[in-house]
């Protein structure tokens, strides 16, 4: 499960607006700030500032499409997974990302907003999800790499969201993380069995490292100097950590897994800082990123077509239990009298 | 790109028992067309790696809540009454534990 930072604006050539100030009530708001500088929760039913309100949407929505996009690059390699094991395993990671998208989307409902608005906002391409899963799976290995990098990364910046201000989006996240570690341990370890096996397989794993490990990197935002709204997130209570700060974690906590697994990860300025205890690391392509989530990424119009199909497709499934619901309430209604 | 219509099906709270002899908790929300529907979508959204062996599922609109806007006049009425709590009470020490 995944999300990337999302402080990233919903509509294109926002990305420097800064969340605007409220007019409300102020005691209200003295009340809100009191509680979010008490590390309080806040729930459904509480008064909040619409600006704290329309942030966790956009968030909460956000990370919602991106689980429910998440599944399409790896359900690519269901019908081609190798062995019986790795297919069993890849259809629960599948369907985790799907139950993962239900409890994101109940959340984000709590806040006053409807499934068919969220929906509509990710099929009409006004919404945006991680921008990770606008490249395409090429190979068995970018399976396993997407376990343990995409996967991995999410965790990183999930972890945080389960102490987040809002009541049930950081309960979503607890259940969330708690299925999390399962996909990020399969994908490391389908990568371990590769490596055992022959010369091809060795470098189908390197290739797929080599393809994903950027995009993994760009996954947790611009820098902080380029995230107007961190601060304001930061303030809420929404986000705990910042970008640079997960990203370095991430970078640290990975560098050991790769030597362990044998494969390089493909940055000429990876080496550890003594002075800073941490991994340097390169400089990423953040127009690449910005172009890819304003909507040109080589798979965008593939994910979001195959997205609005099989939602279209699973129109008369809808329609058909509704009919049935209706009928059976009927019957019922019928009986009794 | 376009989309037909959406028809949302109602919204139901899902109470699962993680195992016998405790109690059921609330874990989240789910919309379907019907109560069994609802149970079933709860089972595999809720209960994927043996989370429950009972589950309910309960109509959202059917629930009434407390009004937060009252919280104050709904709840202080308990906070002035510690009498009501065992640490209110001195007990000689030679009683031991009472």
């Amino acid at each position: 499960m995944y999300t990337q930072s999302f402080n990233v604006p919903d509509q294109a050539g926002q990305k420097t607006v800064a969340v605007t100030p409220s007019t409300e009530d102020a005691e209200l708001m003295a009340r809100f700030d009191a509680r979010i500088d008490a590390d309080g929760r806040i729930e459904p039913q509480d008064w909040m500032p619409e600006a704290y309100r329309k942030t966790l949407v956009r968030q909460i929505s956000q990370h919602a499409h991106s689980e429910i996009v998440g599944m399409l690059p790896e359900g690519n390699w269901i019908s081609r997974a190798p062995s019986l094991k790795r297919k069993a395993i890849l259809i629960a990671k599948v369907q985790d990302e799907g139950g993962h998208g239900l409890y994101l989307y109940s959340a984000a409902e709590t806040l006053g907003t409807s499934r068919d608005q969220l929906l509509e906002g990710l099929h009409s391409g006004k919404a945006k999800y991680s921008s990770i899963f606008n490249y395409p799976t090429l190979n068995w290995a970018d399976v396993g790499a997407i376990g343990w990098l995409v996967d991995g990364a999410a965790i990183m910046n999930q972890i945080p969201l389960c102490r987040c201000s809002y009541g049930p989006y950081s309960r979503a996240m607890v259940r969330v993380c708690k299925e999390e570690s399962f996909h990020q341990r399969q994908g490391y370890e389908a990568l371990l069995v590769m490596m055992k096996g022959t010369q091809a397989q060795r470098e189908m794993v390197q290739d797929a490292v080599n393809r994903l490990w950027w995009k993994c990197l760009a996954m947790f935002g611009p820098p902080d100097a380029d995230s107007p709204n961190s601060a304001q997130g930061m303030r809420w209570g929404i986000k705990r950590i910042s970008n640079d700060d997960l990203r370095q974690k991430f970078v640290d906590a990975t560098v050991p897994q790769a030597k362990v697994l044998g494969i390089t990860l493909p940055d000429p300025d990876l080496k550890w800082n003594e002075e800073r205890q941490h991994y340097d690391y390169g400089q990423i392509d953040w127009q690449e990123f910005w172009d890819t989530v304003e909507g040109n990424g080589p798979c965008n119009k593939e994910r979001l077509a195959t997205r609005v199909k099989a939602h279209n497709d699973g129109q008369w499934v809808r329609d058909a239990a509704q009919a049935y619901a209706r009928k059976q309430q009927e019957r019922a209604m019928k009986e009794a009298a | 790109m376009t989309t037909t219509a959406l028809k949302e099906w109602p919204l139901w709270e899902i109470f699962v028992r993680s195992k016998q002899g405790l109690e059921h908790k609330h874990c989240g929300s789910l919309h379907a067309a019907d109560a069994s529907q609802a149970l079933h979508m709860a089972r595999d959204v809720y209960t994927r790696r043996q989370e429950g062996v009972s589950i309910w599922v309960v109509p959202s609109a059917s629930i009434t809540a407390s009004n937060p806007d009252e919280k104050g006049e709904f709840f202080d009425p308990a906070a002035d009454k510690i009498y009501r709590h065992p640490t209110f009470y001195e007990i000689p020490d030679e009683v031991g534990h009472m």
